[in-house]
């Protein structure tokens, strides 16, 4: 990969976090074909994928804006806003869906007052529902950030809302 | 291709030897039999093939297969037995259009493509009578920030012919699908409005985007309101590749040149002057000529590159920022010519240039932005007000109720509207060098150029190269036309290999006679080739051929210029460039 | 050290021995040691099993009994919905859902006391009887674990152990053979692939080995993109090093020397214990230059998906692999001749490779000797939905429906009645009472349907609605369509309109007529696997439940009330 000097951004985002990322991308042995997981990094380190970050990603690797954008906006484990501090995801796949997993991110939506993809107004929370973690013999399953919870009932809901919230007052 | 290669199949009962390598719509076109098709385009003059088989109104039944295959990518094999006519096949075409309907604004009475577009034609040859499968409609905002393109996604039926002659062919890298599914549309980067991309307004998306989804901005009503205003003086010039094309508007066979009767037209439309922009591309030689000459004797930049296209000069200050200094400084032709109709013609004719209004009727739709750039419009008023292109004026003719088949033939005006060969040959890949050869030649040597056409600079392959002997020099010329055959030459130049001292470029695949603003050529790459051929013949019927032989373009620089390349030219006549961001 | 021929292979598998020699059923040697092993399957890690291995440790330690006991983290059993599952050897018992605190019990009464942990063994769901043995366990007793049989068996991050399981040598013998008589040799055995389509797998490597180009790929596909399947990600948590292997032999075959393996960002556990073996694998020279001196050279890399069901189509794969949008582009041409950077490439599915190493090692008439006349060898299904043994399961191709649900699967979860099972995910199709007895193999789940494709089976109850599965099935693959082709773009959504309108009472049954017609015309008319597949969930609840429908469009209610607006009284009254 030939190592292309491309200035960060003026922006908020830290700048350590592009100097990282553009050294991630010169250890590369290429960048043609890389596209994706030079996405994944950049949304490892800044949490999301600002427009600041694509641009970033795109000129470094010398490839359209536009194909960047369209690549993140193709893959549903990208995102351009930022999370919450806490990811909550209700298993949607067919195994959890027909053990009652929609009820549950019912509750969740009504519980936190937000929909699918969208974070509370405190930053605590972000909510999203995914096919199948792979953990179905625990159907309903809800993961939040990394860790799973297996047949989970309406009552829990409440429950595991605040566990993270007291977590967090502390 | 010899025996062996040929295969045997059946298309609707009719037994047909075929080559082994061609698509079942090809061999179906052999048959006579037609299939529709909405997504395939395939210009092989202009290197564009698009094959992303989405639209899925090309099926066919094949026999012994499951589901149904599209004709257009699909390769014939021996035995094949094919039904293109089969209620099956014929429902699940209509399907695709009737889904396509469900989900588009059903508006063409007032829609641009209105009797011009692929969709709505498809609609009425497949018999659809009702959109049975109703349901939401994306919702999109209409794209109007630029001076050029507007980008309505309402009318987007994602068969990517734009990002394929964007990416692929123009490698100018603007437009992307976005996002997946139903919610999928194609747009820039971040999805900003087109003026804050990077965008040439080349044009070449809008000119085979099958439906509305993109158009030229439409200036027409601008221009009429100019020619009922009692206090304004409007002039109208027309570039060299309207002529070979307009007529297609209105069945005429397309490369018949038609002149005359555009300019009877443009004068029973009250235009107060009706000149020729090959005028100002006698001016451009004059001036490029010179700076070529220039740039040679004394060290300059080599090699020097045209810059008569917009496109290409947006192009080069996003992508090659680098390079600034290569491109002419000359501004381009129908720029050249608004200036000196607002200074010279406006002097001479004592008219305040502020009631002056310069419309340039263009192949182009690059050409509505360029002349909205600041550098070109801060001095006097606006050089060039209104820029409409060949399809804006074929329907202003139209709205004017004149019937352009039978009108007679007229001359463009005076004192600006002599022209030579050499003009004329600018709105085709390799004519605008060609002419400057000429002068250039006659210039260095002194001599008189006996055989003024360089054959080998003429022809369609996207890259070519020519040397040619002027007096003891070998003169290396490249030409391109395409922006993707650009890239290709500026890739050399950065990296310090190119052989050129001349390089001609042109943002559209063929040069202006396939320009954004021309008629559509609806998939049919033959038109381009014949308007190219037409204006060959145009040269050839020329007393003068040669653009420093232009008496009136002598009689300008006497009175008022000066000297080619000389101070005043300078600054009425050259631009400058500057580095622009890349999104 | 490097494992350079046979020989040494055979050497490092000796030494190996003694790390499982306890978990070998031929071996009689009991002493006083012991091996616990702990599940370390992603199911089981969710309900703590790390911390049951951190408690287990503890208490050996502070009871002195460390060196005689050896915790093993393993992969998936498969019995994930009793887990964490802990498994003693030699003693063959087999405790489920034990919790941290567990622990001591385990240590203090099985290991140091000698008696079982009777709470913690497995009860028969039907006689409530509690079972020692692991074998004896029903869930167990149908299964034949091939693509399987390491998982729950050997530690997973442990080359040695793999070795020991005669891991590699089936490499070794097919380096020792020519391509084409491995391939043969694969064809032989009838072997076809797991990921769905059924596509004989020897052939495709002929093909593409056939191709014309000097550069050719390898392709593991771990998508795994159907929402209820898992069998790929067991075996790669499980047992990566089976896949490692199975590619390698697979690369020498069709003549490739770069394999890429695609696996879903969601799989960050497999993720990890892949990159632990290619390492290992590195180490011992089993990737790299000049494997087992045969000249032949092979290197794999690791793709990440990051989030798209599509993209485990074959050529939406390969558009993804190079870092595009993840559309799927027509076919032909193949991959086997225009693939990866267009250069001939083999895509295979992982349980597909799982079953090469077993194959080349016991020969293509062993394998072929199990399952049916045209499926060969055995199918591993993903459990799930309203049924007792939720989990993974791996039984020869042939075996009835009944025989998995109820046998195996220990019938339907609280003695609910048996409505449907769902198999192939959201392309697939449901199969009623009537058709249980249907032997399962590709042609036969095809004559019924439904498809094999790759192994989900939910399991549904008479409390499920069979008009709101197939709406959640169609706004599955509404969200899922990469949005390419007209018919899948526009009319899955218009399908999925249709089933909203129908389970909220706005039907007509003329829409119903619409929206059949329109499912036939979308599985013609669509460019790749999914679309074309798209409307077989509704095809099939309508061919065996169209009562269900009429009721939802005509009565305006919803039989099993699973549809909120049809099972309220104030819609009743709208129909009177
Ligand atoms: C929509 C769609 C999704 C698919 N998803 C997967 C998948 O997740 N895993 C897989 O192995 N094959 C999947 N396939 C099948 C692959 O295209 C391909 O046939 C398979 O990987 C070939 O491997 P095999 O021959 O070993 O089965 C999918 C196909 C379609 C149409
Ligand atoms: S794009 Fe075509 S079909 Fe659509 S409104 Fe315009 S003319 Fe009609
Ligand atoms: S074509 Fe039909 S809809 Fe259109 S204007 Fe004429 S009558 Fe009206
Ligand atoms: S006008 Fe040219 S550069 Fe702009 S989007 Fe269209 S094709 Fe691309
Ligand atoms: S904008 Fe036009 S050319 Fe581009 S995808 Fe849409 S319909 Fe096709
Ligand atoms: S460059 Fe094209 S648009 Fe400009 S004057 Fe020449 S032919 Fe006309
Ligand atoms: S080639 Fe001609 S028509 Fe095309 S952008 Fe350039 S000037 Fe305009
Ligand atoms: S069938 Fe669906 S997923 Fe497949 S190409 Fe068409 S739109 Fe994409
Ligand atoms: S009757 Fe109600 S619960 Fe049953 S399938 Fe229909 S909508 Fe769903
Ligand atoms: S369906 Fe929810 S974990 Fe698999
Ligand atoms: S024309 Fe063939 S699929 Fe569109
Ligand atoms: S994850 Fe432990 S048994 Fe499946």
């Amino acid at each position: 990969m030939p190592n292309v000097q491309i200035e960060p951004p003026h922006s908020d985002l830290p700048r350590e976090k592009f100097e990282q990322l553009s050294s991630y991308i010169d250890s590369l042995d290429t960048a043609r074909g890389a596209l994706i997981e030079i996405l994944h990094k950049a949304q490892d380190l800044f949490g999301y994928l600002p427009r600041d970050v694509q641009l970033f990603v795109a000129r470094k690797i010398g490839i359209p804006a536009a194909e960047v954008f369209g690549v993140v906006t193709f893959y549903s484990y990208f995102t351009t806003s930022p999370k919450g501090k806490h990811t909550i995801s209700v298993c949607m796949g067919t195994a959890c869906f027909v053990k009652g997993s929609d009820e549950i991110f019912q509750a969740f939506k009504e519980k936190l007052n937000i929909n699918s993809q969208e974070t509370t107004k405190d930053g605590l929370f972000t909510l999203n529902n995914v096919r199948c973690i792979g953990a179905c013999g625990l159907a309903p399953v809800v993961m939040v950030d990394e860790k799973v919870y297996g047949k989970v009932t309406l009552e829990d809901v409440e429950h595991i809302i605040n566990t993270y919230r007291k977590e967090d007052s502390i | 291709m010899t025996k062996e290669n040929m295969i045997h199949i059946h298309i609707n009962h009719i037994p047909l030897e075929v080559r082994e390598d061609i698509t079942i719509l090809e061999a179906a076109h052999k048959a006579g039999v037609k299939i529709p098709t909405l997504c395939h385009l395939d210009l092989h003059d202009l290197k564009l093939a698009n094959k992303v088989a989405s639209c899925r109104v090309c099926t066919v039944e094949l026999i012994g297969k499951n589901s149904l295959v599209p004709a257009c990518v699909t390769k014939v094999s021996e035995g094949m037995v094919i039904h293109t006519n089969s209620i099956r096949a014929i429902k699940t075409r209509r399907m695709a259009i009737e889904l396509l309907l469900s989900n588009h604004p059903n508006e063409c009475f007032t829609c641009p493509k209105n009797l011009e577009c692929e969709l709505q034609s498809l609609a009425k040859e497949l018999g659809v009578r009702e959109i049975k499968w109703i349901g939401e409609r994306k919702k999109f905002e209409k794209d109007l920030s630029s001076d050029a393109i507007v980008k309505d996604p309402n009318k987007c039926i994602m068969c990517r012919r734009c990002e394929t002659m964007c990416n692929e062919v123009q490698t100018c890298g603007i437009l992307s699908a976005i996002g997946r599914g139903f919610k999928a549309f194609v747009g820039p980067a971040f999805d900003i409005p087109m003026a804050e991309s990077s965008c040439t307004y080349c044009g070449q998306c809008v000119s085979v985007c099958p439906t509305a989804a993109l158009t030229e901005v439409n200036h027409t009503d601008k221009v009429w309101e100019a020619l009922a205003d009692p206090n304004k003086h409007v002039v109208v010039q027309t570039a060299p590749a309207i002529r070979v094309a307009i007529g297609e508007l209105f069945g005429i066979d397309p490369g018949t040149i038609a002149t005359g009767k555009m300019v009877t037209a443009l004068k029973r439309m009250h235009f107060d002057a009706v000149f020729d922009t090959d005028f100002g591309a006698d001016l451009t030689i004059m001036e490029e000529a010179t700076e070529f000459i220039h740039r040679m004797e004394h060290g300059g930049t080599l090699p020097m590159l045209t810059s008569c296209c917009p496109a290409w000069v947006k192009f080069i200050e996003h992508q090659f920022p680098e390079l600034l200094d290569v491109p002419s400084t000359c501004r381009s032709p129908h720029i050249m010519f608004g200036t000196i109709v607002k200074t010279y013609y406006a002097q001479k004719y004592n008219l305040d240039p502020k009631n002056i209004v310069v419309v340039s009727v263009m192949p182009c739709i690059a050409k509505k932005a360029e002349a909205k750039r600041p550098e070109l419009t801060k001095d006097y008023n606006t050089d060039v007000d209104i820029v409409i292109t060949t399809r804006e004026l074929g329907a202003m003719i139209k709205e004017a109720g004149i019937d352009f088949k039978s009108l007679p033939d007229s001359e463009f005006d005076h004192p600006l509207g002599e022209t030579t060969g050499a003009s004329v040959i600018f709105g085709t890949t390799g004519g605008v060098i060609e002419a400057a050869m000429r002068t250039a030649y006659e210039w260095i040597t002194g001599e008189e150029l006996k055989e003024v056409e360089f054959t080998q600079l003429r022809g369609m392959e996207g890259i070519r190269e020519a040397t040619i002997k002027i007096k003891d020099q070998n003169v290396r010329i490249g030409i391109a036309h395409g922006l993707g055959n650009a890239r290709i030459i500026l890739e050399k130049i950065r990296d310090g290999k190119s052989p050129y001292d001349a390089i001609e470029i042109m943002a559209c695949p063929g040069g202006c006679i396939g320009g954004g603003g021309q008629p559509f050529h609806h998939g049919n790459d033959v038109i381009v080739k014949k308007r190219q051929q037409a204006l060959y013949e145009e040269d050839r019927n020329k007393k003068i051929r040669k653009s420093h032989e232009n008496a009136e373009v002598l009689k300008l620089y006497k009175e008022f210029l000066g000297q080619p390349y000389g101070e005043k030219a300078h600054r009425l006549l050259h631009t400058h460039y500057e580095k622009k961001d890349r999104i | 050290m490097k494992i350079d021929s046979i020989h040494t292979l055979e050497k490092l598998k000796e030494k190996s021995f003694k790390k499982v020699y306890l978990r070998n059923p031929n071996e009689a040697i009991y002493d006083d040691q012991k091996d616990i092993l702990v599940c370390g399957g992603t199911g089981c890690i969710a309900s703590d099993s790390n911390q049951l291995i951190k408690n287990l440790n503890l208490i050996l330690k502070a009871r002195g009994y460390d060196h005689k006991v050896n915790i093993i983290k393993t992969g998936c059993f498969g019995f994930c919905e009793q887990g964490p599952i802990v498994k003693i050897q030699p003693d063959n018992i087999f405790y489920v859902k034990v919790v941290p605190k567990d622990a001591k019990d385990i240590i203090d009464q099985h290991i140091i006391g000698g008696h079982q942990v009777e709470r913690l063994l497995y009860k028969n769901p039907t006689n409530e009887e509690r079972i020692h043995k692991h074998k004896d366990i029903p869930f167990y007793k149908k299964q034949l674990r091939i693509a399987l049989r390491n998982c729950g068996r050997v530690n997973p991050e442990d080359i040695y152990e793999y070795v020991a399981f005669s891991g590699y040598e089936a490499l070794g013998k097919a380096l020792a053979k020519s391509p084409e008589e491995v391939i043969d040799l694969i064809k032989k055995s009838g072997l076809r692939g797991r990921g769905g389509g059924g596509f004989p797998t020897g052939l495709k490597w002929q093909l593409t080995r056939e191709s014309e180009g000097d550069i050719k790929y390898i392709i593991c596909n771990a998508d795994e993109g159907d929402p209820g399947a898992f069998m790929d990600r067991s075996i790669l948590e499980g047992d990566p090093h089976s896949i490692i292997e199975a590619m390698i032999i697979g690369g020498y075959a069709i003549g490739a020397n770069h394999g890429i393996i695609y696996i879903r960002a969601e799989y960050p556990l497999a993720v990890e214990r892949l990159n632990i073996s290619i390492k290992q694998a590195r180490e011992l020279g089993l990737l790299g230059e000049n494997i087992f001196n045969s000249n032949f050279n092979f290197e794999i890399n690791i793709k990440y998906g990051a989030g798209a069901f599509v993209c485990g189509e074959e050529t939406a794969l390969i558009n993804s692999v190079e870092g595009r949008r993840g559309e799927p582009s027509n076919k032909p041409p193949y991959p086997a001749q225009e693939g990866y950077w267009s250069r001939p490439t083999c895509v295979n599915n992982v349980e597909t490779f799982a079953n090469i190493p077993p194959i080349i090692l016991n020969g293509p008439d062993w394998f072929s000797s199990i399952g049916t006349k045209e499926s060969k060898g055995t199918k591993v299904f993903a459990l799930a939905g309203k049924i007792n043994n939720i989990g993974l399961v791996e039984v020869p191709m042939g075996t009835t429906l009944r025989e998995i649900i109820y046998d195996v699967g220990g019938g339907i979860h609280k003695g609910h009645k048996f409505k449907a099972v769902q198999t192939g995910g959201p392309s697939g199709g449901v199969i009623t009472e009537k058709d249980l007895d249907t032997p399962i193999d590709y042609e036969h789940l095809a004559e019924i349907g439904s498809m094999m494709g790759s192994g989900g089976m939910i399991v549904m109850d008479e409390t499920n609605c069979m008009v709101n599965i197939s709406k959640f099935y169609m706004e599955f693959i509404m969200d899922e369509s990469c949005g390419r082709c007209t018919p899948c773009r526009v009319g899955t959504k218009r399908m999925h309109e249709y089933l909203q309108k129908i389970t909220n009472g706005e039907a007509t049954m003329e829409n119903l007529d619409n929206l059949e017609q329109l499912a036939y015309m979308i599985k013609d008319g669509s460019l790749c696997g999914l679309g074309q597949t798209a409307p077989n969930p509704i095809l099939s609840t309508l061919k065996y439940f169209s009562d269900e429908y009429i009721s939802h469009i005509k009565d305006k209610v919803c039989p099993t009330k699973e549809c909120k607006e049809l099972s309220t009284p104030k819609n009743r009254e709208v129909q009177i």
